[in-house]
């Protein structure tokens, strides 16, 4: 469980990036934090394994204050995927890269095997084991990446933008894993400003704006809020727009999800017949 | 964090700052030469005291004082090397000359050191970019002096995201003997120079797609011309160089030892 | 009359064990607003590399097959000639701008091509006004944001004034609201100056309502070309795992359901709010 309580961050050159943020997220929750470039969504989640230490007010990741421990002991259980893939690779092998936290952390060498061989399969990495990861496309090594981080079967899962430069299909691959990292009750939690992945997604969403939470819900609820959304410059949704502007047709405007849409536009449609 | 904010880029503008850096260069190498020319206290006195009031003007105390002090372990170290030569020299006994002689050299090193530091503190990377592609120098030179500067930021950023994202798989470089230390920054150091190469290559396709080497005359959108101040430093610059020189000639310069003992 | 032909072009870079494009015929009119679009290592990336001779000056390689850009034979001219009629804006805007000034940065293809000093000033700024960063011009790239990086590096492309700007996924970095900003200017391109534009995106949901011509590439092969509307309503389109607009894509699931909104694809949800009122007879 992650606890946020009054925390205010202020960089070594003078900008306040956190203005008494408060947050609670739950185990096994997927909450996907948004806003413009510069609101202070990744400054909030770097607090999260220690990397970043408040000013003012407390980060509790289960219990433990971040400031009363170590980000390689919090790193146990706050696995962290920066947005850059080649910022993390450096290794010889797929092998030894995900072995590289799990050596940290002083795991045994069968454990070590173990946990190498399941996370490989996880994502579909077995054929690359003895590969170098600079050998890999861009998708791939990002998945090493990803696998080196569940390797250690963190509680808590941060993503930073994960969904940049990446296909369609990648991103639909993408959305399923975390289903399956929520169906083995894994905390996630993204930081994102791609609207289109989250209404497909549908999880909590925490909008930020100049370092302050403006608002905390249900994605479907927030991502057709309009003035939430325009007050922290994020666009909302396709299917979302399409609605907002059949206001004249008095249908509902909560919704993101395209199938949906389709069955209230059907169900309207009929109506209309009879 | 803190240690690669000094690396970042900030325009500084004042009077010193706006000189044209071909003449500042003209001054500083003057004054190199002064320093040279002369082997005792007082003249060497003087030409370090002439660099405070470009300091101060350009207003850059703080760096100034900070590089002086990085120069004080060689200062010291050549003012007891010289001492004690003429120590041993002198039959073991201290002779005022000899220790007015080592704190002059140690003086003339310090003269020396600061005359080029106090150039580069006063003179922004642009400009001096740019005087070096007025000089003939060949744009290639010149080009990867601004390149580099203007990377310097973009890399320290990426060296602290790079240390950061290790950290979170457990990466504590801290921990460790000296041996283990080193070790450590492998992580850091591979994705970094991997970075700097895959930057390297998408800047020449940049590059390549912008017509770089299409005429060897290539041309410049700004240009450095001289104002009334870099005639003024140009008339100070051949000043000193007359009086140096007419001092050297002419005028028999005291020792301290002679004028107080 | 066609800026860009090409025809069975294929390209291996050096090293590689098969071809990155195969058998590639396409061809490009004076000011289409062409968008290329696949799943990833679909070829797109080299085949953009082609239209301004990196490939096969620059990487070397075994290219085969005919280029035409700009009335020219691509594997006979080099990058700089053809430089000044086809710019190639990249992905990362901080890998593109090398100068400690935006204006210098902007005027750098022009100081190699050996421009006048009054000439360039004209077209720098120019450029600068074109692409809304005139009042960024004195500072340093680095302390500008991504979005804004890019529209230096559009600008500095301009200066050239090329017939064509080639685009390659410049809005990967940005957030929706700066890419659409970008996808404004390049419109505006297209539309003012007739410019030829080829932008190769993911994002159709913001592009695809600018494009009049679409390309989709897979495995380095061209699998769809045509007109924008007819394409992404194609059913083998969303076999193939594009990313199509959810306006185009609601408009087919309630056209298979019956609900017929008539025969123009949507391809913005402007255009299918539209259809929706009209069908319901509110407009």
């Amino acid at each position: 469980m992650i606890v946020v309580e009054g925390v205010r961050f202020t960089y070594s050159g003078g900008v306040e990036a956190l203005r008494d943020v408060s947050l609670t997220v739950k185990d096994g929750e997927f909450v996907a934090i948004m806003g413009q470039n510069g609101a202070g969504k990744t400054t909030l989640v770097k607090h999260f394994n220690g990397l970043l230490k408040p000013s003012k007010g407390t980060v509790r990741i289960d219990g433990v204050e971040t400031t009363k421990t170590s980000i390689a002991k919090l790193s146990r259980t706050v696995g962290f995927v920066f947005q850059n893939p080649d910022h993390q690779l450096f290794s010889e092998t797929v092998e030894e890269e995900i072995a590289f936290a799990l050596k940290n952390f002083g795991f045994e060498e069968e454990v070590i095997q173990k946990q190498i061989t399941w996370a490989l399969n996880l994502l579909s990495l077995t054929q690359y084991r003895k590969t170098s990861p600079f050998m890999l496309s861009g998708g791939e090594r990002k998945r090493v990446a990803l696998a080196s981080v569940l390797a250690w079967d963190p509680q808590i899962l941060i993503m930073d933008e994960p969904t940049i430069g990446q296909d369609h299909e990648q991103k639909e691959k993408l959305r399923q894993f975390i289903v399956q990292l929520q169906a083995q009750e894994k905390t996630v939690v993204i930081v994102t400003h791609d609207v289109e992945f989250v209404a497909e997604c549908n999880p909590r969403v925490v909008l930020m704006k100049e370092g302050k939470i403006v608002a905390d819900g249900k994605g479907k609820d927030i991502l057709t809020n309009i003035e939430a959304l325009a007050q922290s410059s994020i666009v909302l949704p396709q299917i979302a727009q399409i609605f907002t502007q059949l206001a004249p047709l008095g249908l509902s405007r909560n919704v993101i999800d395209i199938y949906e849409a389709k069955d209230i536009l059907l169900q309207a449609w009929e109506k209309r017949r009879t | 964090m803190s240690v690669f904010d000094g690396l970042k880029f900030r325009k500084v503008y004042s009077p010193i700052h706006n000189l044209d850096p071909r003449i500042k260069f003209i001054y500083v190498c003057a004054v190199f030469v002064a320093a040279i020319l002369f082997g005792s206290i007082l003249p060497l006195s003087a030409l370090f005291l002439m660099q405070l009031p470009f300091v101060f003007l350009a207003r850059v105390q703080r760096q100034w004082l900070r590089s002086l002090r990085g120069a004080l372990f060689l200062a010291v170290f050549i003012f007891f090397t010289n001492f004690i030569f003429s120590f041993i020299n002198a039959g073991y006994v201290i002779v005022a000359s000899n220790v007015e002689f080592a704190a002059a050299m140690t003086l003339r090193f310090v003269v020396l050191v600061e005359s080029f530091s106090v150039f580069f503190l006063t003179t922004s990377p642009d400009l001096l970019g740019l005087a070096l592609e007025e000089s003939h120098v060949p744009y290639e030179f010149s080009f990867a002096f601004t390149t580099a500067v203007r990377f310097v930021p973009v890399l320290a950023e990426e060296a602290q995201t790079i240390m950061d994202a290790q950290k979170a798989r457990g990466l504590e470089l801290e921990k460790g003997n000296f041996m283990k230390r080193i070790r450590n920054y492998i992580p850091v150091l591979i994705p970094l120079i991997v970075s700097a190469i895959r930057r390297s290559l998408e800047l020449a396709e940049a590059m390549e797609s912008r017509a770089w080497g299409a005429t060897k005359k290539r041309t410049n959108l700004y240009g450095l011309t001289l104002h009334k101040g870099d005639f003024v430093l140009l008339g100070i610059t051949m000043a000193i160089l007359v009086v140096a020189v007419y001092v050297l000639l002419f005028v028999p310069v005291p020792t301290l030892t002679k004028l107080f003992l | 009359m066609a800026v860009i032909e090409t025809r069975n072009l294929s390209y291996t870079y050096p090293g590689a064990t098969k071809p990155s494009i195969s058998d590639v015929s396409l061809k490009v009119e004076k000011g289409d607003f062409v968008l290329i679009t696949g799943p990833s290592g679909c070829g797109k990336t080299t085949l953009c590399r082609c239209f301004n001779g990196l490939i096969p000056h620059f990487y070397q390689g075994e290219l085969k097959g005919e280029i035409t850009v700009a009335e020219k034979d691509v594997t006979k001219h080099q990058t700089h000639e053809m430089a000044k009629h086809v710019g190639l804006v990249f992905q990362n805007p901080e890998n593109q701008l090398f100068a400690l000034s935006i204006e210098k940065d902007v005027a750098f293809g022009l100081e190699n091509l050996g421009f006048s000093r009054e000439e360039m000033r004209k077209r720098v700024d120019w450029a600068l006004n074109l692409t809304g960063i005139y009042d960024l011009r004195e500072r340093s790239p680095h302390e500008v944001s991504g979005g804004q990086q890019q529209r230096v590096a559009i600008a500095s492309v301009l200066a050239m004034q090329p017939e064509i700007i080639v685009l390659d996924e410049p809005t990967s970095f940005l957030d929706p609201l700066s890419a659409e900003k970008i996808f404004q200017v390049i419109h505006e391109l297209n539309q003012t100056l007739g410019m030829t534009v080829v932008l190769v995106e993911h994002r159709l949901d913001l592009t695809a309502r600018y494009a009049n011509h679409i390309i989709i590439m897979d495995e380095g092969k061209v699998c769809s070309d045509g007109e924008t509307r007819e394409i992404l309503s194609a059913e083998e389109t969303r076999i193939i795992g594009v990313g199509i607009p959810k306006a185009t894509l609601l408009y087919k699931l309630l056209g298979n359901e019956g609900m017929n909104l008539g025969d123009v694809t949507p391809l913005s949800s402007e255009e299918m709010a539209k259809l929706l009122l009209e069908a319901f007879g509110q407009r």
